[in-house]
């Protein structure tokens, strides 16, 4: 079976710092795949660089078995397809969240304005905030953005999510209900790419985790393997020290 | 610090029953207030006296009085500025569209990250360069003087074109930086957002980023409409009777300086409630963004 998203060699360097040092990885549809790693190792960079809001070095990325990642090909009909959602939610704070959801579908997919406010309405029932289309972000907690941010994303029907610390931001009575909408996801075969500080959620949602070190998958295991008996010592210095924190 | 507007506290009529309820806190607050408002109003009161008592008794007083402050030639020579005025209000009102419109397109132009359009962003920048360096009375000279002199046939030698042309020109170098700068206020991560959801960079310029750039430099923006509002009296320099030129001619007329003092009151009738206006904005937008998260 072709992945759904390959992963091949990709290399990223900032000036002459490399934070990408040619990571490979075949992702399975509907697979969910977690990232985790220490601060600065590179894992925002690594799924910016899936939808290409960075472009990569070298390597490749290929979704569906075409090659997206080579240089001059048009980048916004790819990037519809790809949802990303971000630690600092960004949202657009001028619009009101029907706005933020029927946006991109008007203006990229060409869909009515009356549609892409059905469809908007739609997800945000889904999500549990049928009665706040009408606020503006600044209106709503921590917690009711983020699902805003999500569902804007699901109003591309993207193929594959990618998910940026969506927790790492809000208060932590708050998180949980972010993290209800990611099983949601997961439940309905979502493709997702989920980078997390969150162990326990990942060993839950995950079906395999990936440690990235120094730029590379240093270990990618299926959670309870990744969890129980890491073999690269990195790893197991990294969960050491996540457990010393409290965080697990 | 002292809190300069009232709080529901400090009202007259709320002290008298809530005395007892205050905190230790506003009683201190309030003797502090009162304090300050008489400390304020002696000093005001002072030098105010001090102005009016010592200022008459200047040698040159009476011929002072006499040319810039004759009632008489105020009150016969202030509608015929009024009406003058009206010209620099139409000067004003059809410039300003332009200013805008070549300012938010220059501001856009500097702001083009495709190679290809480089040429676009370098004479956005050479044009910002050049009117923002050249003080404005020069620019209307210039143009002013030099274009008419083309040997244009009517309309197109009318100094009320070329002085509208000359202030487009400067102030849209202006209300460009006021534009550019609220552009780059917009964080990043608005432009990722709008681009990971697969809009286009033109299309995140036009509904994620301009429109958040625009509320944001509303203040700074009116600022330059109120100095446009008094530069446009730089155009009587090339010859059209607007209210500057007809206080020169009253001048002239009258041998005394009244009609100068009479068109200062009519700007400053327009120009002050503007000023406190935008200062108004400014202090509501502060309160309004530090009121929120980062994001
Ligand atoms: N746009 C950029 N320009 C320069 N350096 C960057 C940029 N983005 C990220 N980096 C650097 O790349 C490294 C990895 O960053 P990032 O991918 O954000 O790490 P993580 O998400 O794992 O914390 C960091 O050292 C960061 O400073
Ligand atoms: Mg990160």
């Amino acid at each position: 079976m072709i992945p759904k998203l390959q992963l091949i060699d990709v290399r990223k360097s900032f000036g002459s710092r490399v934070v990408l040092d040619g990571v490979s990885i075949d992702v399975a549809d509907r697979e969910v795949v977690a990232f985790v790693g220490a601060s600065g190792s590179g894992k925002s960079t690594l799924l910016r660089c899936v939808n290409l809001l960075e472009p990569i070095d070298d390597g490749q990325v290929v979704v569906d078995d075409v090659d997206i990642s080579v240089p001059g090909l048009p980048v916004d009909p790819i990037r519809r397809r790809i949802g990303m959602v971000f630690q600092s939610f960004n949202l657009f704070p001028h619009m009101n969240v029907l706005k933020n959801l029927s946006l991109a579908p008007r203006k990229v997919l060409g869909v009515s304005r009356s549609e892409a406010e059905n469809t908007a309405r739609e997800l945000l029932e889904r999500l549990g905030l049928g009665d706040r289309a009408d606020a503006y972000p600044d209106q709503l907690s921590g917690g009711q953005q983020q699902r805003v941010a999500i569902a804007r994303s699901l109003a591309m029907s993207p193929e594959i999510l990618l998910l940026d610390e969506i927790t790492s931001a809000l208060d932590p009575e708050l998180v949980g209900e972010v993290l209800d909408v990611v099983r949601e996801l997961k439940g309905g075969g979502m493709t997702m790419l989920i980078v997390t500080h969150e162990m326990a959620f990942a060993r839950e949602i995950a079906d395999r985790v990936c440690f990235l070190h120094q730029g590379q998958i240093a270990e990618m295991a299926p959670p309870d393997k990744f969890f129980s008996s890491p073999e690269n010592e990195r790893t197991r210095q990294f969960l050491q020290r996540v457990i010393e924190s409290g965080r697990f | 610090m002292t809190d300069t507007v009232p709080g529901p506290s400090d009202r007259p009529g709320t002290v008298t029953s809530g005395r007892r309820q205050l905190t230790r806190r506003q009683e201190f607050e309030r003797r502090q207030r009162r304090r300050s408002a008489t400390i304020a109003a002696a000093s005001t009161a002072i030098v105010v006296g001090a102005l009016v008592i010592f200022v008459p008794l200047t040698p040159g007083w009476d011929k002072v009085r006499k040319s810039f402050f004759d009632g008489e030639l105020f009150n016969d020579s202030f509608p015929r500025l009024l009406d003058a005025f009206v010209k620099n209000l139409q000067i004003f009102a059809w410039s300003t569209p332009f200013i805008l419109l070549i300012g938010m397109l220059l501001a856009i132009f500097r702001n083009v990250r495709t190679p290809a359009l480089f040429p676009l962003r370098l004479f956005a920048a050479a044009y910002t360069d050049i009117f923002r360096g050249v003080p404005v009375i020069l620019t209307i000279l210039l143009i002013g003087f030099g274009v008419p002199g083309l040997g244009l046939d009517r309309p197109y030698n009318s100094p009320y074109l070329w002085g509208s042309v000359a202030l487009v020109l400067a102030y849209s170098a202006y209300v460009a930086e006021v534009f550019r700068a609220g552009i780059e206020s917009v964080h990043e991560s608005q432009r990722a957002g709008a681009r990971s959801l697969g809009l286009s960079s033109s299309q995140t310029m036009r509904h994620v980023i301009v429109p958040q750039a625009v509320r944001r430099v509303i203040p700074p923006l009116m600022n330059d409409m109120v100095s446009l509002q008094k530069d446009v009296a730089l155009v009587s320099l090339i010859g059209p009777i607007e209210i500057l030129r007809q206080a020169g001619i009253d001048k002239s007329k009258f041998a005394n300086f009244t009609p100068y003092v009479a068109a200062a009151v009519i700007f400053l009738v327009l120009t002050i409630p503007e000023t406190r206006f935008v200062d108004w904005l400014t202090a509501r937008e502060r309160r309004r963004t530090s009121g929120t998260a980062v994001r």
